[in-house]
């Protein structure tokens, strides 16, 4: 096999036969992901399909994230039919209230593995990537089948190669990096294609999850980076995995991020992206630091040490929800969870939190929001009339001492 | 005579419905009254059979709940005409059935609320006088509509398009 991109090569070593962009291939799931919210769609659909057992137990996960804790009777009895569901059918890789993001468990329990296919009934599946793995989305008819089958079809995709060069100043991290991606190649700017990272040899294990995640607000299919030593001291990684030298990319994108600023997406689109400066003059009701995008120990880390030893702005509040048990554990451990707590911090269960305007932390119409999350459509956190910005960790810090969309080098 | 429901660029999946009234969260499955709630109120009150939405690029974008493409389902609309799809979106509509086709001129030309009549036979729109030809779709598209859906295609021929 040659001239392959990292996404045909992974189809093509799980199909068996040598694949490129444009072809379609039905490829065996080693992982199929789903969670609270569209769980009882995926059993439905099995149901349609007359099939009472899922393919291979041990090939699915399920998390109760999207409402969790519940919030009303209706997310409470469906979370009861998850557990039974779980418990009949033998899957044990059950993650309930509590765990965290089903995407920061899947890899923090190693439920994906690189040079293989992982689904989720979660549009930011494409954080699989980070580790080499092929990610995506898809919705539950597509899931349910898979729990069915154990496979599904896939359209090879093109691949848009970025290759990142220099070195971020301080403050300026992997979120900064991939909302300027998005504002160059907007919201559809990689539709149907994998995205392909390189030159991320510097960046830390947790920082390139929001790479890979968001991902998925270009439209892409997967946001794979090509597994280095970072990756292969926590994940078992085939030879084969990278990316030929001579590999056809429909796109080649070369980002110097040494001259980057912090980043920020204004309401109503991901794409919708200026530099932190242009919007000095937001004020902000609350701070949202949580989401698959930006709540592990590192970005939990980033908050306190910009905020240590000092109080929120008066009207302004902070929502800390870690993306799960684990990190919660660590940030417990090593101090930074009393350091978020004495700034002024409130502390939701790990989970999607507010991200999902479901629960712990609605915004209501009029408020103005600075989320760590990924998406700032109107209407996803709550009221439509509310709204919302999109950045970093060290920016969200900022914002939360001074109330207005702060660069945190300016402080 | 069927309409037009004319929409922009972008319509992201919490346009089509609001995460907040997901059936997890309303225990409601009547999703149909759920459409556009918040984007388009008048669409669920006065959508008929054989409306087309004719939208912009990237139609369905953002998250992957099937229960958007679900509530389309259960509206009486006969179709989608994008200039593009965003591809979750994509999948779960076609394998729930709705027709999808795309064209790069139709939302340009048209305005919201014209009246239409659709040739399936030759795939095409004729609106205030004028054929508009829809782009020719994937050979699995047309099995799996032909079908009626996924669910259907799987369980007749026991394997997946192209398997």
């Amino acid at each position: 096999m040659s001239q392959q991109t990292l996404a045909e090569k992974i189809l093509s070593h799980v199909s068996n036969r040598e694949v490129h962009a444009g072809d379609l291939a039905v490829v065996p799931v080693a992982r199929a992901m789903t969670v609270d919210s569209i769980a009882l769609s995926v059993m439905d659909v099995m149901k349609q399909l007359g099939c009472e057992r899922v393919h291979d137990p041990d090939k699915i996960a399920l998390f109760v994230d999207h409402v969790a804790p519940a919030s009303n009777v209706a997310t409470a009895d469906a979370q009861q039919k998850l557990r039974a569901f779980a418990e009949a059918q033998g899957i044990r890789a059950f993650y309930d209230v509590g765990s965290g993001i089903c995407h920061q468990v899947m890899i923090e329990e190693k439920l994906v593995t690189p040079g293989t296919v992982a689904v989720g009934s979660d549009s930011h599946s494409t954080a699989y990537g980070m580790v080499g793995t092929f990610g995506t989305g898809m919705g539950s008819t597509d899931v349910g089948l898979i729990f069915a089958t154990g496979k599904t079809w896939l359209r090879v995709p093109e691949t848009l190669r970025v290759d990142l060069r220099g070195k971020p100043r301080p403050y300026v991290m992997t979120k900064d990096i991939i909302l300027r991606i998005i504002r160059d190649l907007k919201v559809d700017g990689g539709t149907y294609k994998a995205m392909e990272y390189h030159g991320v040899e510097s960046f830390s294990f947790d920082s390139r999850f929001t790479l890979a995640s968001m991902s998925t607000e270009l439209g892409a299919k997967v946001g794979l980076i090509e597994p280095d030593e970072v990756i292969k001291k926590r994940f078992p990684v085939p030879d084969w995995l990278y990316s030929d030298a001579d590999a056809r990319y429909l796109r080649r994108i070369d980002l110097d991020v040494s001259t980057l600023d912090p980043q920020v997406a204004a309401p109503n689109s991901v794409d919708n992206v200026h530099d932190v400066g242009e919007l000095k003059s937001v004020h902000v009701d609350t701070v949202f630091l949580g989401s698959c995008t930006n709540a592990r120990l590192e970005d939990l880390q980033t908050v306190a040490r910009i905020v240590r030893g000092k109080r929120i702005a008066k009207g302004t509040r902070l929502m800390v929800t870690p993306a799960s048990r684990t990190v919660l554990m660590n940030a417990t451990n090593d101090g930074t969870l009393s350091t978020l707590l004495e700034f002024g911090a409130a502390l939701a269960t790990p989970g999607c939190g507010a991200c999902m305007g479901r629960s712990q932390g609605v915004l209501g119409a009029g408020e103005v929001c600075f989320s760590t999350g990924n998406r700032n459509f109107r209407g996803r956190m709550g009221s439509p009339e509310a709204k919302i910005y999109l950045g970093s960790p060290a920016v969200a810090a900022a914002t939360a001492l001074t109330g207005f969309i702060t660069d945190p080098s300016a402080l | 005579m069927p309409r037009i429901w004319k929409f922009g660029d972008d319509i992201d999946t919490d346009q089509v419905v609001p995460g907040r009234y997901a059936p997890y969260m309303t225990g409601d499955p009547e999703l149909q009254k759920y459409a556009f709630i918040e984007n388009r109120p008048d669409f669920a009150k006065q959508v008929k059979t054989g409306d087309w939405i004719v939208a912009g690029k990237n139609f369905g974008c953002g998250s992957s709940r099937e229960y958007a493409a679900q509530a389309l389902r259960k509206s009486p609309i006969a179709g989608i005409i994008a200039k593009s799809y965003a591809r979750i979106f994509f999948r779960n509509a076609l394998n729930l059935g709705i027709p999808l086709y795309e064209s790069d001129e139709l939302n340009d030309r048209v305005q919201d609320g014209q009246e239409l009549s659709f040739d399936a036979e030759h795939s095409s729109l004729t609106v205030d006088g004028k054929t508009y030809a829809l782009k020719p779709m994937p050979g699995f598209v047309h099995q799996i509509i032909r079908e009626g859906s996924i669910i259907d295609f799987v369980k007749k021929h026991g394997k997946f398009p192209g398997e």
